[in-house]
C-alpha cells in the first residue's frame, strides 16, 4: 500500500499519501469527537452548517458555482459512526491540472477553500450564524432523520440498534434525534463550534500526484490541531446481556427485515481482531459463506443473508429478507450456522477461501484514494496501527481453533424482527 | 492486437477481436492491486421478443428472463461457481439492465485462473428442472425487497406512466407471477441466442500484461466451438410519441414523499461520437438547469422543497431514451409545479454561454474523477462499444459542444405531451 507520511504542521498532523496513480487529488478533513446522545444532533447540524456558507462565499449557489470552476471540484460533509465516536468529514477531490489545458493550482485552490469551511464560517456581524441558514439546514437534517424510515432495511437495522444498545451512546445515529433538532439555538451551535475547534481531534489527508513542499505551502495557514487518543472512547465497554431479547415490529411492507445482534469483546485493537474477521466472513461475509449457503442456495429462503462485524464497537449484525413466514425456520438454519462454527464443523478450504477474500478486499479497499485513507484512519480511530503488510500476515496466521473461539465468544443479544401488517 | 494510445489522459488500450466474434478490451492500471474484468452481453431485460438463433419465428419469452437467467449462469454441474471465485480468491458478480447483462471479478490474485474461470461459467449453460424452480424462492425474495424500496418504485412507476409498449417499462427482474412461468428451455433459448461470442465484450482492466492476457483468452476461446453467427432480429412494438399516463400517486410506508418527472425522448439511431455528442449534451443541460450550481436549485432549496437526493439523469439506449428529474420532497405536487415552469422558462430564455463554460468544467473534472475507478471504465467503455463510442474520445467531444445546439435540443425534445410524473406519497395509517 502507498506509504504514509505524517507532518506535523504546527499541531496538526497532515497525513499525505503521495501517488502517481489517480487522475485527481483526493483531500479529507477528519473531526473526530466522542459519540454522545448530548452532541450528535448539534455537531450533525453544524456540519451542514459549515458546508452550507463560508466568509468569502456565503451561499449554498455561491460555493457550488466556484467548486464547478475548479474542474467540479467535489465537495462533501458527511457525519458517521466509528463505535462510540462520532466522526465530521470533510472531502474533496480535485483534478490534477496535469490532464487539463490549464494550470489553475487547483489542489492549493481546494484545501484553502476546506480551511476557510472549517476555520471561517460565514458569520453575522455580531459573530453568530445565518438565521436563514440554521433555518434551511434543520430542515434539511430533518428530513434526513425522518427518511431513515423510508429505507427499510436501514430503518430495521438502527432500531435493532436503538434496542439492543438502549443505553450506550453506539444507539445514537450520526444525525441525532429528530426531537432535538428544533430545540438547537444559534448559540448552541456556536457554542458546539467552539468545542469542536477546542477539543476535536483534526487530521488532513491528502492522496495524490503532489509532494510535501506542495502540501507544506498550501496548508501553513491552518490553525485546528490534532489531539491525543486518550481523550475519546476508543474502547468501549462490553456488556452482556443473560437472555437473549425479541422485539417485532409492524409496518406497512411486503418483505420482513431480520436483524439480529450478537456481542463480542473483541475489537479493532485486540489481538484476535483478525480471528474474528475470518469468523465473520466465515459466517455471513461471503457469497461462499454459511449463511448465504444455507439461507439462500439451500433452503431459498433469502435473496440476501449476510453478516457485518462492527469492529469498532464490538458487535456482529445478521440480516436478511425473508417472507414473515418463514420467521421461525430461518432463525433456526441461522442459530445453526453458529453452533456449526463453535463446534468445528467446518473445512480448512472455507477457512482458506475466506482468508483469500478478506485480504482481496483489504487490497481493493487500497486501490481507491477514499479506501486508503479508511484504511489509515481505522488504525486512529480503533488506537492502533495496522499497516497493510502487517494486516494481511495477520490474517494468514488466524488459525482454525482461533475462529472457533471467536464463535464460542460471540453471544446474540437482540432478535429484531420487521415484518408486513397481515402476517403473523 | 491493436493498441491504441491518448496522450492527454495518459492511457493505453489494447483490443482485438478473435475469430469466434468475441471483442477483447484490455487496459493496464500500473499501481493498482486489482484486475477488474467484465464479460458482458448486449442482451437485457427490453430483449423479450426475438428470432431465436437458427429459427425462422418470432418468440415471447416470460418478463424477468434475462435476469433469471443472470441468477442461473453460476450453476454448474460441480456446484456453485461463487465457490471457485472464492477459491482463487476473486469477488465475482453479475448485474442485469434494461440491454446488458454483465459477469464480473475482481481480484488481487491468480488472474489468469479467474480469468479462464469467468470464461468459462458464462459460455457453459447448465440449466435443470429442479435448479430452475429453487432459484424462484430467491428470485421471488429480491422482487419483494425491491417492492418495498420507495426510489425504486417511483422509477419504475413513472416508466410505466411514460410507456405504452415498450418493455423498458417492465421491472427487470419480472413479477413473482411472471417469473413462475420461465422454464428451462427459454432459458437455453435465451442463451443460446444472445450469448454468442459476436454479441459479447469482454474488458479486463488491472495489472495486466496485455501479450500474456490476450494469449491466455486466444487459447480458452479456440478450443471451444460455436454456431455461425446470426444477426440478431429483436421485435419492438410500436411505441407512440406521447405518453401512456400523466401521472400517478403511489402511497407507501413513507416519512418523506418524493417525487420524479419524466421526459420520454424519442429514441435516437445516432452512432459514434454523433451519438457521445448528443448524450454529453443533453447531461449539461440537465445540469446547467437543476444542478447544484443552478439558479433554480438554489431557489428549490431554500423553498424547502429538495434536499440532496434531488438529481437529474439521461438515458439513451438502443430503442428508447428518456430524462428524469426528482427526488424527496415535501411537497411533489408543488415540486412538479416548479420544474415545469423551470423548464417552460428556459424554453423561452435558452442557456448562456457562461453557464455552458461552467458546467463543461465540471464535467471534465468529473470525467478524470471517474477514470481512476477501473469498474468505471470497464463498464461504461463496454456499453459505449456497443454503440460504435470510444470512451476516451470523450474530452475533444465535450469540448466542442455549443450551447446554440444545447439550446436546440431543449427547444425541441422536452415536449409537454411527452411528460409523465411519478409521485410516492405517505401512506395514511
Amino acid at each position: 500500500m502507498l506509504d504514509e507520511n505524517v507532518m506535523n504542521n504546527k499541531g496538526l498532523h497532515i497525513h499525505l499519501l503521495s501517488t502517481p496513480k489517480y487522475k485527481t487529488t483526493t483531500i479529507a478533513l477528519q473531526i473526530r469527537s466522542n459519540l454522545s446522545r448530548e452532541t450528535a444532533t448539534e455537531r450533525a447540524l453544524l456540519t451542514q452548517v459549515l458546508k452550507s456558507a463560508t466568509k468569502s462565499l456565503p451561499s449554498r449557489k455561491e460555493i457550488r458555482r466556484y467548486l464547478d470552476e475548479l474542474y467540479g471540484a467535489s465537495f462533501s460533509a458527511d457525519v458517521q459512526k466509528k463505535g462510540e465516536q462520532h466522526i465530521i468529514s470533510l472531502k474533496m477531490e480535485l483534478a490534477n491540472e496535469k490532464y487539463l489545458r490549464d494550470t489553475t493550482p487547483l489542489f492549493e485552490k481546494g484545501l484553502h477553500f476546506l480551511r476557510e469551511v472549517v476555520e471561517e464560517p460565514s458569520f453575522e456581524s455580531d459573530h453568530t450564524f445565518s438565521e436563514k441558514v440554521i433555518h434551511e439546514e434543520k430542515r434539511t437534517l430533518k428530513q434526513r432523520l425522518h427518511s431513515i424510515y423510508d429505507d427499510k432495511i436501514r430503518y430495521a437495522n438502527q432500531r435493532l440498534l436503538e434496542i439492543m444498545c438502549e443505553d450506550e451512546p453506539f444507539s445514537v445515529h450520526p444525525f441525532g434525534i429528530l426531537e432535538r433538532v428544533d430545540q438547537i439555538t444559534n448559540e448552541d451551535l456556536i457554542n458546539e463550534y467552539k468545542r469542536m475547534l477546542n477539543e476535536d481531534d483534526f487530521r488532513l489527508y491528502i492522496v495524490g500526484d503532489v509532494s510535501e513542499e506542495e502540501v507544506q505551502k498550501a496548508s501553513n495557514t491552518f490553525t485546528i490541531q490534532s489531539r491525543e487518543s486518550s481523550n475519546f472512547s476508543t474502547r468501549p465497554s462490553p456488556i452482556k446481556r443473560e437472555e437473549t431479547q425479541e422485539v417485532k415490529e409492524t409496518d406497512d411492507i411486503q418483505q420482513g427485515k431480520l436483524h439480529l445482534g450478537y456481542r463480542t469483546s473483541i475489537t479493532f485493537d485486540d489481538d484476535n481482531f483478525t480471528a474474528m474477521q475470518v469468523l465473520n466472513g466465515l459466517f455471513g461475509g461471503f457469497p461462499h459463506s454459511k449463511l448465504f449457503l444455507n439461507v439462500r442456495e439451500k433452503e431459498s429462503l433469502a435473496y440476501y443473508a449476510a453478516s457485518r462485524y462492527e469492529s469498532h464497537k464490538g458487535l456482529v449484525l445478521v440480516f436478511a429478507g425473508i417472507e414473515a413466514s418463514n420467521y421461525e425456520k430461518a432463525m433456526k438454519i441461522i442459530d445453526e450456522q453458529l453452533v456449526d462454527i463453535q463446534e468445528g464443523q467446518f473445512s480448512e478450504e472455507a477457512i482458506k477461501q475466506t482468508k483469500s477474500m478478506l485480504k482481496n478486499q483489504l487490497l481493493e479497499t487500497a486501490d481507491s484514494a477514499r479506501g486508503v485513507i479508511e484504511l489509515y484512519y481505522q488504525g486512529i480511530i480503533g488506537n492502533k496501527k495496522r499497516n497493510l503488510d502487517d494486516w494481511l500476515q495477520e490474517i494468514e496466521k488466524v488459525t482454525r481453533e482461533d475462529v472457533i473461539s471467536c464463535a464460542r465468544e460471540l453471544h446474540l443479544d437482540t432478535r429484531y424482527f420487521l415484518h408486513g401488517k397481515e402476517s403473523n | 492486437m491493436e493498441q491504441m494510445s491518448f496522450k492527454q489522459l495518459n492511457e493505453t488500450i489494447y483490443k482485438e477481436v478473435l475469430p469466434n466474434g468475441l471483442t477483447v478490451f484490455i487496459l493496464p492500471k500500473p499501481g493498482y492491486h486489482k484486475t477488474f474484468a467484465t464479460f458482458t452481453t448486449n442482451y437485457g431485460s427490453i430483449d423479450n421478443h426475438f428470432v431465436p438463433i437458427g429459427g425462422e419465428e418470432p418468440v415471447s419469452v416470460p418478463d424477468g428472463i434475462a435476469h433469471f437467467l443472470e441468477h442461473k449462469m453460476f450453476e454448474d454441474e460441480q456446484g456453485d461457481v461463487f465457490h471457485t471465485f472464492g477459491e482463487q480468491g476473486a469477488s465475482a458478480n453479475a448485474f442485469t439492465s434494461f440491454t446488458k447483462t454483465a459477469y464480473l471479478f475482481s481480484s488481487t490474485q491468480s488472474i489468469d485462473e479467474n480469468l479462464e474461470t469467468l470464461l468459462d461459467f458464462v459460455q457453459h449453460p447448465y440449466f435443470t428442472v429442479d435448479s430452475v424452480e429453487k432459484e424462484k424462492g430467491i428470485i421471488e425474495q429480491e422482487i419483494r425487497m425491491y417492492e418495498d424500496n420507495a426510489d425504486w418504485q417511483l422509477f419504475f412507476r413513472l416508466l410505466r406512466n411514460m410507456y405504452h409498449n415498450h418493455p423498458v417499462k417492465i421491472d427487470i427482474a419480472g413479477t413473482v407471477d411472471s417469473i413462475q412461468e420461465i422454464t428451462k428451455e427459454d432459458l437455453y433459448t435465451c442463451y443460446e441466442t444472445f450469448y454468442h461470442p459476436s454479441n459479447m465484450v469482454l474488458f479486463i482492466a488491472g495489472e495486466a500484461n496485455p501479450e500474456h492476457m490476450m494469449g491466455l483468452i486466444k487459447e480458452n476461446q479456440s478450443s471451444k466451438t460455436f454456431k455461425e453467427p446470426e444477426e440478431i432480429t429483436r421485435k419492438f412494438e410500436n411505441e407512440p410519441e406521447h405518453v401512456a399516463n400523466e401521472r400517478s400517486v403511489t402511497p407507501m410506508s413513507v416519512n418523506t414523499p418524493k417525487c420524479m418527472v419524466g421526459y420520454k425522448i424519442p429514441p435516437s439511431d445516432k452512432q459514434g461520437n454523433d451519438l457521445l455528442r448528443y448524450e454529453l449534451s443533453m447531461d449539461l443541460l440537465l445540469e446547467m438547469l437543476f444542478g447544484t450550481g443552478s439558479d433554480a436549485h438554489e431557489s428549490l432549496y431554500a423553498d424547502g422543497l429538495i434536499d440532496d437526493s434531488f438529481s437529474t439523469d439521461f438515458s439513451v439506449d438502443r430503442s428508447f431514451s428518456f430524462a428524469v428529474i426528482g427526488g424527496d420532497t415535501s411537497n411533489p405536487d408543488e415540486l412538479e409545479k416548479r420544474i415545469n415552469q423551470i423548464m417552460e422558462n428556459a424554453k423561452v430564455s435558452g442557456v448562456s454561454r457562461e453557464q455552458l463554460e461552467r458546467v463543461r468544467k465540471k464535467r471534465i473534472g468529473n470525467f478524470l474523477k471517474q477514470l481512476n475507478s477501473p469498474e468505471f471504465i470497464a463498464n461504461q467503455y463496454t456499453g459505449y462499444v456497443f454503440s460504435n463510442i470510444h470512451l476516451f474520445e470523450m474530452l475533444p467531444v465535450l469540448e466542442t459542444i455549443t450551447y446554440e445546439e444545447i439550446n436546440e435540443l431543449l427547444r425541441s425534445q422536452f415536449k409537454k405531451n411527452r411528460q409523465a410524473v411519478s409521485q410516492i406519497v405517505k401512506k395514511a395509517n
